[in-house]
């Protein structure tokens, strides 16, 4: 039994759909990540859990507790917000026990409580400071002390690291996973950056359109996407145009050169298909089991300090390629010709 | 050489403000012949009219804030958060006072509520008080739905109150502990505002009868030589006293210096 569970949502501004027949199940503990382009309307789904907006039709249940129609102070859920959205008037320390506060906790429990949130935080010492006498990264931390003080049944996170430098994300994403697993919440996250989506989550939900387009693992997400829209949208991906020549044994036909897929192909003999490739599946040169061989051409060289990008032209298609970074070979220089090697194993059909 | 015709410009100003302002103290004190005195605000602050009158209108003045606070803070805040499509219809009803004379709302008010009426609120002293509090909430609407729409300019309505819902919070308390706070500034400097107005008020509070500070000074102007100026100077170092206020109570809120006033 699931512990959150949105089951046909739909949500319409007058007559354009934002969210359509949305599933999920959300297990209790799990860090789900919605991830998708803006307008896709992942944070409407996140505003409809936390009672800002009324679905349309569809239910959510939290605990096995129908909550759909409850207003959003009703619904005991924990929000962090992009904008971060601490009170300006209060300091940290009545900030994070403004929850605690309208539960009429009683004073004692109530500073003691305040005290371990902001310890779990890192900041113990800055309780009597006001919000704009902190940095980005500490304003977001509060928040985050803030919404989980009050003990929410489920964590609420609308983009927080956004407005945060790149530095800060990076560390803060994790402190926020850290915490999370700790206390074992269950936590919906709203992001639109897929490396942060699949840093961090348990499970990832792809959205495209107002419909979810894929459920799954970070690394089911990212080597078994299922629709072309998921293939593009995490990660950088070639494409390839392929001719079918057996479908039953996979075997196509990319250039002049023949190859045999990992799985059957779903199209007629003579049908041309678009085969994908993540650029780390290429290889400059050749390379043990790495059994396509094509010519290329290099186009650009970005070196990025631990990997290094090529960009070249391989049978007709402009490809990224990684490779890592070795001291003892430096990379190749742009306009040489180089060979290039794939195992057919690893393309990802696109449907 | 601009600078100069700047500064040239700006004493022009103060000179064609303060001259008159000057002249008036300076002919306040002059009610003994040949030396100047404070005789004339000696007479003023020995009438007992002036106590009760001053009083009167302080005391409307306290209660036309709270009334004009409750009735905007609220709406501007709605307005801000669900109607902003309401917005311009809204700031045009909070201009009418501008426009509409105190006159014609005070005779308004004698027609609807004489002690002939539905509801005669004329017919007593608190009736008539209560009338004339709303007159001036009226008068004062413009002044402070603006400063309070301002304030709440300065904050994330919308977030703010997302985030006190999140964490439990309930509509009164989202305004007396998220919203009000984050707008006392500006309250208070619409509220200084409304008394300024209210000290000064003359034609609701003479049309309604009352013993209001504004019909006493007109009384006192119209009847003796020294004591106007004397009163008027008096009444300017109100304005000015809260409008002294309106600043210490901004530079003296902890939160609001972040804004780098």
């Amino acid at each position: 039994m699931s512990f959150l569970t949105i089951a046909n949502l739909e949500k319409s501004f007058g007559t354009i759909r934002v969210v359509k027949d949305f599933n999920l199940s959300v297990d209790k503990g799990e860090f789900i990540s919605l991830l998708g382009p803006s307008g896709c309307g992942k944070t409407t789904v996140l505003r409809m859990v936390a009672g800002f907006e009324v679905p349309t039709s569809g239910s959510i249940r939290i605990d096995g507790q129908e909550v759909t129609g409850l207003r959003a102070n009703a619904r005991n859920i924990g929000m962090m917000f992009q904008a971060y959205a601490l009170f300006p008037n209060l300091t940290v320390a009545d900030n994070v026990a403004f929850g605690l506060r309208v539960k009429g906790v009683g004073r004692a429990e109530r500073e003691a409580r305040v005290a371990e949130m902001l310890a779990l935080i890192g900041l113990p010492e800055l309780g009597a400071r006001y919000p704009f006498q902190l940095s980005g990264g500490q304003q977001q931390r509060v928040a985050l002390a803030r919404a989980l003080a009050p003990r929410p049944r489920v964590l609420l996170l609308d983009e927080p690291l956004s407005a945060l430098d790149a530095k800060v994300r990076v560390s803060l994403r994790n402190e926020i996973r850290a915490i999370q697993r700790e206390l074992g919440i269950t936590t919906i996250f709203v992001t639109h950056d897929q490396e942060e989506a699949l840093s961090i989550s348990d499970r990832i939900v792809v959205m495209n359109g107002g419909i979810a387009e894929q459920v799954g693992t970070p690394f089911d997400i990212y080597n078994h996407p299922r629709t072309r829209f998921v293939a593009n949208f995490v990660g950088t991906l070639n494409t390839f145009e392929a001719v079918v020549e057996v479908p039953a044994s996979g075997i196509v036909r990319i250039g002049e050169q023949a190859m045999r897929l990992a799985e059957p192909v779903e199209a007629p003999r003579g049908a041309a298909i678009a085969l994908a490739l993540r650029p780390e599946a290429l290889r400059l040169g050749r390379a043990e089991g790495r059994e396509v061989v094509l010519e290329g051409t290099v186009r650009e060289v970005h070196f990025l300090g631990s990997v290094i990008r090529v960009t070249a032209d391989v049978a007709g298609t402009r490809v990224a390629l990684d490779t890592f970074n070795r001291a003892d070979t430096p990379p190749p220089a742009v306009g040489t010709t180089t060979e290039v090697s794939l195992s057919a194993r690893d393309f990802i059909p696109l449907a | 050489m601009t600078r100069w015709l700047a500064w040239g410009v700006f004493l022009m100003g103060c000179l064609y403000f303060l001259l008159p302002l000057l002249g008036m103290a300076e002919f306040s004190l002059r009610m003994r012949r040949d030396e100047y005195s404070f005789d004339a605000y000696r007479v003023v602050f020995a009438d007992g009219r002036f106590w009760a009158t001053f009083g009167y209108s302080l005391m409307l003045a306290g209660w036309t804030i709270v009334v004009g606070v409750v009735l905007v803070v609220p709406t501007a805040y709605w307005v801000r958060l669900k109607l902003p499509q309401a917005r311009p219809f809204v700031e045009f009803v909070t201009l009418l006072p501008l426009v509409i004379p105190a006159i014609v709302i005070v005779f308004g008010y004698i027609r609807l509520y004489n002690t002939s009426s539905f509801l005669p609120l004329t017919g007593s002293a608190l009736g008539t008080d209560f009338l004339l509090t709303m007159g001036y909430a009226t008068l004062a609407l413009p002044y402070m739905y603006r400063a309070v729409d301002t304030g709440l300019r300065t904050i994330d309505v919308g977030t703010l109150t997302e985030a006190a819902q999140s964490l439990g919070a309930g509509w009164i308390t989202i305004m007396l502990r998220v919203i009000l706070p984050n707008v006392l500034v500006a309250v208070l400097s619409g509220a200084f505002l409304t008394l300024a107005i209210v000290m000064g008020e003359f034609t609701m509070a003479a049309l309604l009868n009352r013993p209001a500070f504004g019909p006493f000074m007109q009384l006192i102007g119209a009847n003796r030589a020294y004591e106007p100026p004397a009163l008027a100077v008096i009444a300017f170092a109100i304005t000015w006293g809260c409008m002294g206020l309106m600043q210490l109570v901004s530079r003296l809120s902890k939160h609001e210096r972040a804004r780098g006033r």
